[in-house]
């Protein structure tokens, strides 16, 4: 399905109301319906986070184009989860941090203007480095930013199993919908957690070390699903592993101290890494 | 090991022991007199009737009433405003905000206010102030509200009470994850949303354990409604806010100091005593039910 279809589809799925009047990404829908979708998702440009001891981000330039994965990896305290809560404006959370440049989303700038979160949040999804399943059953787990964002309770279950569908789990919890989503094992929370933000059809996926904490079988699970995935998104995907970063994106940025070091595709980083700290870092030396 | 260190060591083991063995003993004496007394009077008579003959014959019925009456109305208006403030403290305000410094501030002061100051409070405020106020306005000078009353009471414990919820729901809303909201935030929920569908449901048990604490300290009270409402003997069970009640504290505390006959009271005030503590301990026991029931399921949420 064309993507912005998709989308439109989305806004009517949310029904009258439930978006603010001002809505934040003015795009005419009949124009948007027929003119081909523009490769680039989100464009950062010059992206700075300022917290209390100094800068963690310090002018990021990034691209993510739909139909990519983008890794990005770096030692601990590099600025990758800050780089991608600046993504969805989660970064608002703290208000310790001061955030500038700019993030487009389909060239609507997303810092420093009034946007709607919960829209944009819908459109930026996103998956945490531990799986959270909120303390509710797997359905309704998934069925939470539907309700949330007002889709009519008759389209749920048909978007709760697409959602399940996509991430990978549908098989194994298609017989147990009602079931606690804390009683499934780690792997299968975090593809929970991954099928939640799918459900909302989201135009960027976002994903904060997704396999952390997950045993190898489940790593590729998640691995195969965003294979399948990027097709329709622009998948940004920070790892601490590098070989995940190696085996799953096409492009991969690599960070260090809050500054972007390399970012070129995958193969050309790992076979001819251009700067020698990137080459120090995928080889193991540090970090 | 030598022998000095030996004895001294017995020495605090067995003073401390010591120390703990008192206060159960005063607890068991306290309980086991009021027990062995009261249970004498106990019947269901005793609890269905008026006093009677001075309060020298009859039950409590309207105190319990009145007691009830009381702690409901008082729970109306102390849930509301406690959830409201913690809420705004933990959920909303900024993070090392000035005006929630200053607000847990006189929360924690409120909570060190003797309850009697609380009652001459009520009497000026309520009483003198808003019910005189509310006379003067609607009932062209005629007296109504300002007069000590039950609706005074209510409120008037309702401060005092105040503490124990705001603090009981800071705590709940401290226990749950702050994960929780940066998912459901994550997942597109507005501020009100998370509060509505994540983070309420979880503290519900946290705010009724502070419900129920406020609702038992409210019961055991006196200072706070012997100027606002409590009356010395009524035949009559209050119907409207604004009439005066019987509560079983300050029944107590009338059939102790002005009683007419003294020993003729004595086993009525054993057996209202005996139901005082009863309800009380009662409320305490359900809340620490509560608690432990949802500190049990948080676990297992882990």
């Amino acid at each position: 399905m064309n993507a912005d279809v998709r989308r439109y589809d989305l806004l009517q799925d949310a029904g009258p109301g439930s978006r603010a009047d001002g809505a934040p990404f003015p795009r005419p829908p009949a124009a948007s319906a027929t003119a081909p979708p523009p490769p680039v998702r989100l464009r950062i440009e010059g992206l700075r986070v300022r917290g209390a001891g100094g800068d963690i981000l310090k002018g990021i330039d990034l691209e993510a184009p739909r139909g990519e994965i983008l890794a990005v990896i770096g030692p601990a305290g590099a600025g990758k989860t800050t780089f991608l809560r600046c993504l969805n404006r989660m970064v608002d959370l703290d208000p310790n941090l001061a955030v500038s440049g700019q993030v487009r989303l389909e060239g609507e700038p997303l810092i420093g203007r009034p946007v709607d979160l919960a829209l944009l949040r819908r459109r930026v999804g996103m998956v945490f480095s531990v799986p959270i399943p909120l303390p509710m059953t797997i359905y309704q787990n998934v069925a939470f930013g539907l309700a949330m964002g007002g889709v009519p309770r008759r389209r749920h279950a048909e978007r709760v199993e697409e959602a399940l569908r996509a991430a990978a789990i549908w098989d194994e919890v298609k017989d147990r919908l009602d079931l606690q989503a804390r009683r499934l094992s780690g792997g299968q929370q975090q593809r929970l957690c991954l099928a939640r933000t799918l459900a909302l059809r989201p135009d960027v996926l976002l994903l904060d070390e997704p396999c952390s904490g997950l045993d190898p079988i489940s790593t590729a699970k998640i691995e195969e699903a965003l294979q399948d995935l990027k097709k329709d998104l622009a998948v940004i995907l920070v790892t601490n592993n590098v070989k995940q970063a190696s085996r799953a994106s096409d492009r991969t940025a690599f960070f260090l101290f809050g500054e972007k070091v390399e970012h070129r595709p995958t193969d050309a980083l790992f076979t001819t890494p251009e700067d020698p700290r990137t080459a120090d870092y995928i080889s193991g030396r540090f970090g | 090991m030598n022998r000095g260190t030996r004895i001294i060591g017995w020495l605090f083991t067995s003073l401390t022991g010591f120390a703990c063995l008192i206060i159960v003993a005063m607890v068991a004496v306290i309980l086991g007199n009021i027990a062995i007394h009261g249970v004498e009077r106990l019947s269901l008579d005793f609890l269905f009737r008026s006093p009677e003959s001075g309060m020298t014959g009859g039950g409590i019925f309207p105190a319990i009433f009145g007691t009830a009456a009381l702690v409901i109305l008082m729970t109306i208006a102390v849930i509301p405003l406690g959830v409201a403030t913690a809420v705004y403290m933990h959920e909303y305000a900024p993070k090392r905000s000035r005006l929630v410094h200053g607000v847990r501030l006189a929360v924690q002061n409120l909570a060190g206010v003797p309850a009697i100051v609380f009652g001459l409070f009520g009497l000026g405020f309520f009483i003198e102030f808003v019910g005189r106020g509310i006379d003067r306005v609607l009932y062209g000078g005629e007296l109504v509200y300002g007069q000590p009353a039950i609706l005074w009471a209510a409120l008037t414990m309702a401060l005092l009470t105040l503490p124990t919820v705001v603090v009981s729901t800071e705590e709940a809303l401290r226990a749950i994850p702050q994960a929780y909201r940066e998912v459901a935030f994550s997942l597109g929920a507005t501020r009100w949303q998370v509060l509505r569908k994540v983070v309420l449901p979880q503290a519900v048990g946290g705010i009724l354990t502070g419900g129920i604490l406020a609702i038992s300290r409210g019961a055991g009270e006196v200072a706070p409604i012997m100027f606002t409402g409590a009356a010395y003997f009524l035949p009559h069970l209050p119907t409207r806010l604004n009439d005066q009640f019987m509560e079983l504290g300050y029944h107590v505390y009338v059939m102790t100091t002005q009683s007419p006959d003294v020993e003729a009271t004595k086993p009525i005030l054993y057996s209202t005593v005996l139901v005082l503590l009863a309800l009380t301990f009662a409320l305490n026991f359900t809340a620490i039910l509560i608690r432990s029931r949802i500190r049990r399921r948080l676990r297992a949420g882990r």
